[in-house]
């Protein structure tokens, strides 16, 4: 035990110094700064990145707990979203949430969730860091969940008894999913 | 709020001495005289003038204004307007040169602009990184810095072009575009600070409005070059409209993915699909397909001088515009005077600069006859600016975004200046 903890002592030490030489070949003529290296910004905790962290990605990574329904949705949605998007999510003033299907080829198109959103998650990203519009950021996971049920039911993409969490969501399929094409510009000749 | 209390006190003070003072020499001498700040004098010559001030402002005589605006269709200005405005368009019939002063600069935000104290304020950087990292702004103050000019344009601006044409001001259809000098800190210099790993090739950007508005760059040669996190805009502090403390800058790409009031960038592999590149900022198609990710401004200029709503009289005019491409720099303007038969080359006024409005020149006697003014730009890939019709033969008229025609402005023979489509 000894020899093999001598051994392994020697091997360490000739590594170190090994590791020093090569250090300093690969770093010589390159400053800290041009290595990127200014000591400046702190490294940021487990806790604040989940903090911060509020996105929701098209396949579903950052979802949270909570559950939704349609039946809890239209409450909420008659109580904080009708103002501006209409009882039935139709008739505005704001953004048309609903309805609109089979507009897009007209002249009149009428881009909703229903008609025009390629992903359900997309839902969730917006509505929990941007709605209500007069109060950002106030409504529960659950409460969300439920309001995505809702606008979810009222475009027919769902029934009325599924539940809405973080793993219904992102296998949504939405009726417009394949109708984005990459950008072919210059398209005009 | 005591000190600002105190700083207007005192400012009162001033002007009520230097009124008081200049009164009184003039009064010895010319007793007709007043030099009252903010009003004009008889004779600037004989009236000793204004004292000097902390924070520059305008002559009060000129009175350029941002244009408030509500959307496609809606009604335009300030007054009972206001309340429904969610954009201003900068006056660019009144600008000369390149740069847009900042207090000009168009507006788009999407719930209002936020007030955010800079010591406050913090730039996370995590995701795909080896060392996830949190800078201040004084911080990020302190890295090598880079500054250029380049123009933002919201890819909204000219949406009523897919519309009927209506009679309307330069400022009210081409005003949301602008050009700043930008400083900041390069984004390969904050990544090379995290450690950005091999595999990401995606980046969301996310500002701290109430809108927390985020949008996903796509991480090319470009992006990697020539992006900036930038805290300053035309030598001071970025304005609140402009995303003070912080902003993304992607030069020549559409305004709203250079997110400000920047908070968070997070590095991943694939975009994240936010509303405001799915439901929004997306091109419908005559079929009914949609484009995605048409980040890149088109080439596209516009005479600001004779345009929509002015009126001229018979004799010389020098022709002037802005015309600016996202692919890079202007090579060529076209001036046309009947309608797009006939052109002749403006004259590019230096500096002509990647990315960034131009300006260009060309002089002009008007016999009274009625005329058809176009310009039409070339950029250093060879892409030239369409006509409207050849746009909309390819993308209809629902695309609402990135609408970049040539412009044509009709003169009459009694000098009125029209919008149309020739």
């Amino acid at each position: 035990m000894d020899g093999y903890a001598t051994s392994t002592h020697k091997f360490v030490i000739a590594g170190m110094a090994a590791l020093v030489v090569v250090f300093g070949v690969v770093s010589f003529g390159r400053s800290a700064e041009e290595r990127g290296e200014y000591g400046l910004g702190r490294p940021a905790t487990d806790k604040e990145i989940r903090a911060w962290n509020i996105d929701v990605s098209s396949t579903g990574e950052g979802l949270p707990l909570g559950q939704g329904t349609v039946k809890l949705g239209a409450q909420v949605f008659a109580a904080k979203c009708a103002v501006c998007h209409g009882p039935t999510g139709t008739e505005g003033p704001k953004d048309k949430l609903v309805g609109g299907q089979n507009t897009l080829t007209t002249p009149k198109p009428v881009r909703t969730i229903g008609s025009y959103w390629p992903y359900a998650t997309t839902l969730y990203d917006y509505i929990n860091r941007a709605m209500p519009f007069n109060a950002p950021q106030s409504l529960t996971s659950d409460e969300i969940y439920s309001v995505i049920a809702w606008l979810l039911f009222q475009n027919q993409v769902i029934a009325e008894d599924v539940v809405i969490d973080a793993q219904t969501l992102p296998k949504v399929h939405m009726p417009n999913r394949n109708g984005f094409i990459p950008d072919s510009r210059p398209d005009v000749r | 709020m005591q000190d600002a209390l105190k700083e207007i006190g005192r400012r009162r003070f001033l002007r009520r001495s230097a009124s008081a003072i200049a009164f009184g020499t003039a009064a010895l001498v010319l007793p007709a005289a007043r030099a009252e700040e903010h009003k004009p004098v008889d004779d600037p010559m004989r009236v000793p003038g204004a004292l000097p001030r902390p924070y520059g402002e305008r002559s009060p005589f000129e009175k350029q204004q941002r244009l408030g605006g509500a959307g496609p269709g809606a009604p335009h200005g300030w007054g009972t307007n206001a309340p429904n405005n969610f954009n201003s368009g900068t006056p660019i019939q009144d600008l000369h040169g390149i740069i847009t002063p900042s207090a000009l600069h168009f507006e788009r935000h999407h719930n209002g602009v936020p007030a955010i104290d800079p010591d406050r304020h913090r730039l996370l950087v995590h995701g795909l990184v080896e060392r996830p990292l949190i800078f201040t702004v004084e911080e990020l103050e302190r890295l090598p810095s880079a500054s250029r000019i380049a123009f933002l344009e919201c890819s909204g601006n000219t949406w009523d072009g897919w519309r009927e044409a209506q009679d309307v001001a330069v400022q009210d259809l081409y005003g949301l575009t602008s050009t700043s000098e930008w400083t900041g800190v390069k984004l390969s210099t904050l990544l090379e600070a995290v450690g950005v790993r091999r595999e990401a090739t995606w980046m969301l950007a996310e500002g701290s409005d109430a809108a927390g508005l985020d949008r996903s760059v796509p991480l090319t040669e470009d992006v990697l070059n020539e992006a900036m996190i930038c805290y300053g805009q035309n030598g001071e502090a970025l304005r609140p409209e402009q995303g003070y403390p912080l902003r993304l800058l992607l030069p020549g790409f559409e305004g709203n993915i250079n997110v400000k009031w920047l908070r968070r960038l997070k590095l991943g592999t694939a975009p994240f699909m936010t509303r405001w590149e799915t439901a929004k900022y997306t091109d419908l198609l005559p079929d009914g397909t949609a484009y995605q990710f048409t980040l890149i401004m088109e080439a596209k200029s516009v005479i600001t001088y004779p345009s929509g709503q002015q009126q001229i009289r018979p004799g010389f005019h020098e022709i002037s515009g802005l015309a600016w491409s996202g692919r890079g720099r202007v090579t060529k303007v076209e001036v046309s005077l009947d309608g797009g038969r006939l052109w002749q080359a403006a004259r590019l006024q230096e500096p002509v600069l990647p990315k960034c409005h131009t300006r260009f020149r060309l002089p002009w006697r008007w016999n009274g006859q009625e005329a058809i003014l176009q310009s039409r730009c070339t950029d250093e890939t060879g892409y030239v600016q369409p006509t409207r019709q050849d746009l909309v033969k390819v993308r209809g008229t629902n695309s609402v975004y990135h609408y970049n025609a040539i412009q044509s402005w009709r003169v009459e023979r009694d000098g009125r200046v029209r919008n149309i489509y020739a």
